[in-house]
């Protein structure tokens, strides 16, 4: 029996877009304020959604502890209170939040301890949000 | 093809206990919602039907009966109440979220099924605004 197990973090951070492919005027262009050079942040909502069998034993896909600790060492300490141009994933990629949405969840696929991951939508700001089902 | 979706509250009590299990395993399993003595939540629900828009009303259900469905099937019984005490799907199955999420649609499929056009695709339930349950029947 299938079903679906889905958890919501808070996660702030800042960041800048800015395409190195592109002219001053061309990023301007393309990022508006979002690319003036000091940065500027963002509560980010991360929503994951793991789906699995439920277990017989427990009644659960996966437990909400472990799906917190895997969130906390793969994501949370590595993207909280950060500049996210600053990370490696992003040295050569633009931290939009559709890049930061598949980030997240390439950090998560092979880390759950049960089910697998449905999807990682990042909500950016209260009116926008990203979703993805895959790191590629 | 259009979904449409109802939102629900009620507010209950629950705890988790495996009675197959040692009181250590349960409380290292379980952690503080193995407390014998229960705790609540107010639970939303999102219940998710999909059909084709009926030419001469435009809707895929009517929301009046869907609310009704809803509170004749789920909220009676969940609304207010015990749920490892008073629901009998929780007599065995322990209350988690994934099995309140069953539980729902297990309740609400054959009203749907039977009174109208459209399908269950989805049931949705918070058990906090940070924590939820989908179950889409069996695929």
């Amino acid at each position: 029996m299938r079903a679906y197990f889905g958890r919501r973090y808070k996660l702030s951070a800042s960041h800048r877009l800015h395409a190195e492919a592109l002219s001053v005027e061309e990023n301007q262009a393309a990022y508006g304020k979002c690319n003036n050079p000091h940065g500027h942040g963002h509560n980010y909502v991360l929503e994951v959604l793991t789906g699995g069998p439920v277990d017989e034993a427990t009644g659960m896909v996966i437990n909400l502890t472990a799906l917190d600790e895997v969130m906390r060492t793969k994501v949370m300490e590595r993207f909280d209170h950060a500049n996210l141009n600053l990370d490696p994933l992003f040295v050569n990629r633009v931290p939009t939040t559709e890049n930061l949405c598949r980030a997240v969840f390439g950090l998560l696929k092979d880390e759950l301890p049960a089910g697998e991951l449905e999807w990682v939508r990042v909500e950016e700001t209260e009116n926008n949000f990203f979703q993805c089902n895959s790191a590629e | 093809m259009i979904e449409l979706t109802r939102r629900a509250t009620f507010s209950s009590s629950h705890f988790y206990w495996n009675e197959s299990w040692s009181a250590e395993k349960n409380e290292q399993v379980f952690g503080k919602c193995a407390n014998r003595n229960g705790h609540g939540h107010n639970y939303t629900l999102e219940v998710t039907v999909a059909g084709e828009p009926d030419p001469v009303t435009g809707f895929v259900v009517d929301l009046k009966w869907l609310k009704d469905v809803m509170e004749r099937e789920v909220l009676a019984a969940f609304d207010h109440r015990h749920l490892n005490l008073e629901v009998p799907e929780f007599a065995k199955a322990i209350p988690t979220t994934e099995n309140i999420a069953i539980a729902t649609w297990t309740r609400l499929e054959p009203a749907v099924t039977a009174a109208r056009g459209a399908r269950l695709s989805r049931v949705r339930v918070y058990e906090t605004p940070e924590i939820f349950a989908e179950y889409r029947g069996e695929a």
